[in-house]
């Protein structure tokens, strides 16, 4: 049933690409890169926000609970 | 199946891991952005009527149920004793049903709402609703919660957890095409950042043999900081949120006491609510109230699965010997110290970090598993070598890589964007759009939500996969009561005419009164005990009859 075939954590997979060599990227290639995919993302989000933030937030009030 | 969920149907959950009966609580935030003062009960209410109404397309007469409220003791108290009613603040009576009234109807929605059809056969408003996959949907206060069944393990509590957000998900969709209604949207986190906080909780079933003060020694160092591993992540500093900031838990801001009965007022780290839902002599229900809700599923899994273990250890009378000097206070300390650094005192006059304390907590839970055999990578019982391999992966990783730790640790994974922001935008700690991301991180739809770009980006590890989650929507788990609940609720649905944790109540033609059917024993009406018995009926009265072992009065002809 659902939940019970739980995956394996991730290291194992490290062992896998350890087969593959891959020249290591120049440092500042990678700072660029990933930085790209940070830009990426926000812009992403930037679309999806919530117009006017402030009062968006102001507005979310709730009331207590345990 | 795993090996050791079924290995003895109706018996005990191999000892000394990470097995365990257990459960999640969710209380959703709720806002209609277009009908800012709307009644927050009401509005609660609407989305447990969506949902069974969702529930009654799917399955022709109905798939849940009404809630029993027999059983419920929310004033009993673990150290011994109980609250009396009269001293009591009223948000700790749940073992009544919730009384919405019309004036709080009409002042949401106009007198004209009460002549309309938000009502069920009875002629009250559905409040509470027991699911076809064995959990509970209801009205808490002026929240909506989904309680998950009782699950065997920590991707169990995953599964079941992330399908209450589908449920979820699913009355806010019902309720955006009504156009009578105004759209609600649910958030899957515990603040408001305006001075208010509402739960996630878990619940553990554990021997009532364990003395209570074992337990508040052997969690409370764990649980001051467990949050670094299972924060949410929060803009703002102080209940308030009056000082700029980012801290790692949502909750740590509003404890203010160490052990107590309350979970709306003066919050304590180790909660005592004592109902059993069980056995009562045999077993205590644990009752989490420190926890923040997780999206994330590896925060969530390691959340469950290493306070089980924790558990375990206190059971076997093998938890660390630390004390921390003033918890509530550190509790905060680490919340507000996103580096990681800051040393909180012992009683013994040491000075540790929150993760000096969490690897104290790995070592001896490693030790216990693994001289119990349950962590052995083929005959152990299946889930806790995977618990405290991921546990020691995200302490190493929150140590030293922390970029490989914002793909599982949910406070880390907000806090990435809201870096992003920061950086992009010259964002300060008190800019709206920053505590935007915050809110919107939680919210439940996937074209909205936060979380759910990054998941889709694959940049969330996921712990069960998409379809489990979805079939967990519908499907109890096999290994608990809970199938037995679940599977009356939609098997039968026209005949129970309630359920609650530890009973299942039918109305059956042929039967003179009403038939409670206690489910007391946790592991008992598992698929293995009572599968083939759903198998064999497609008729309430035959499954009665069999399940009591009496044939029915013969139905008027």
């Amino acid at each position: 049933m659902a939940g019970q075939e739980q995956q394996q954590p991730q290291p194992r997979d490290s062992e896998v690409e350890e087969e593959v060599p891959v020249p290591p990227a120049p440092a500042e290639g990678q700072a660029s890169a990933s930085t790209q995919g940070v830009d990426d993302l926000l812009d992403e989000i930037d679309g999806v926000l919530e117009s006017n933030a402030e009062e968006f937030v102001r507005a979310f009030v709730q009331k207590g609970g345990q | 199946m795993t090996a050791g969920s079924e290995a003895s149907p109706g018996g005990a959950l191999p000892p000394g891991g990470a097995m365990r009966v257990m459960g999640s609580e969710t209380e959703y935030g709720i806002h209609a952005p277009s009908a800012p003062g709307a009644n927050a009960t009401m509005m609660s209410a609407r989305v447990v009527q969506a949902y069974a109404q969702v529930t009654r397309l799917r399955a022709a007469g109905g798939a849940e149920t009404r809630w029993d409220y027999t059983d419920e003791e929310p004033l009993h108290d673990a150290r011994g004793w109980t609250l009396e009613r009269g001293q009591a603040h009223p948000s700790q009576l749940t073992d009544q049903p919730p009384v919405l009234d019309a004036e709080a109807v009409a002042l949401a929605y106009g007198r004209d709402e009460l002549d309309l059809d938000g009502e069920d056969e009875s002629g009250s408003l559905l409040m509470n609703m027991v699911l076809g996959n064995g959990a509970r949907l209801y009205v808490d206060h002026a929240h909506p919660e989904y309680s998950s069944p009782e699950v065997t393990n920590p991707a169990g509590a995953v599964a079941w957890d992330a399908a209450g957000d589908l449920v979820a998900l699913s009355a806010v969709r019902r309720l955006a095409g009504d156009p009578e209604l105004p759209p609600i949207n649910l958030y899957k986190n515990n603040t408001d950042n305006k001075s208010v906080s509402y739960g996630s909780h878990e619940n553990y079933l554990m021997p009532r043999s364990v003395p209570f003060s074992d337990i508040v020694k052997g969690l409370t160092p764990f649980f001051v900081t467990r949050q670094i591993i299972c924060g949410s992540g929060r803009v703002g500093i102080g209940q308030d949120s009056s000082r700029p900031g980012y801290q790692i838990s949502q909750r740590a801001d509003f404890f203010e006491a160490e052990v107590g009965l309350e979970t709306t007022i003066r919050r304590p780290i180790i909660n005592t609510r004592d109902e059993p839902h069980a056995t009562a002599d045999k077993y205590r229900r644990l009752h989490v109230i420190i926890g923040d809700a997780n999206l994330s599923q590896a925060s969530n899994y390691l959340k469950f699965g290493t306070t089980a273990m924790v558990l375990s250890l206190i059971e076997a009378g093998l938890a660390p010997r630390i004390e921390v000097h003033e918890p509530v206070a550190a509790l905060q300390t680490v919340s507000h110290d996103t580096s990681l650094t800051a040393k909180i005192r012992l009683v013994d006059g040491r000075r540790v970090t929150a993760l000096d304390l969490q690897w104290m907590y790995h070592e001896a839970a490693a030790k216990l598993a693994q001289d119990t055999g349950v962590a052995d990578a083929v005959d152990g019982d299946g889930h806790t070598h995977a618990v405290l391999d991921q546990w020691a992966a995200t302490l190493t990783q929150l140590d030293s890589d922390r970029s490989a730790a914002a793909n599982s640790v949910e406070w880390l994974a907000k806090l990435s964007i809201l870096e992003g922001y920061r950086q992009r935008d010259g964002l300060d700690w008190d800019d709206a759009r920053l505590g935007l991301v915050d809110l919107q991180w939680a919210d439940i739809r996937p074209e909205k939500g936060l979380y759910y770009r990054l998941l889709a980006r694959e940049r969330m590890q996921r712990i069960v996969n998409d379809a489990d989650i979805a079939a967990a929507v519908t499907e109890p788990p096999s290994d608990t009561r809970a199938y037995f609940r679940g599977r009356c609720v939609s098997s039968f649905s026209r005949d129970v005419v309630g359920a609650s944790w530890d009973s299942v109540i039918f109305d059956v033609p042929g039967y003179g009164r009403l038939q409670r059917v206690p489910t007391r024993e946790p592991l008992r009406g598992t698929k293995a005990l009572t599968g083939a018995l759903f198998a064999r009926h497609r008729e309430a009265g035959p499954f009665l009859a069999e399940l009591l072992g009496s044939a029915p009065a013969p139905p008027p002809a």
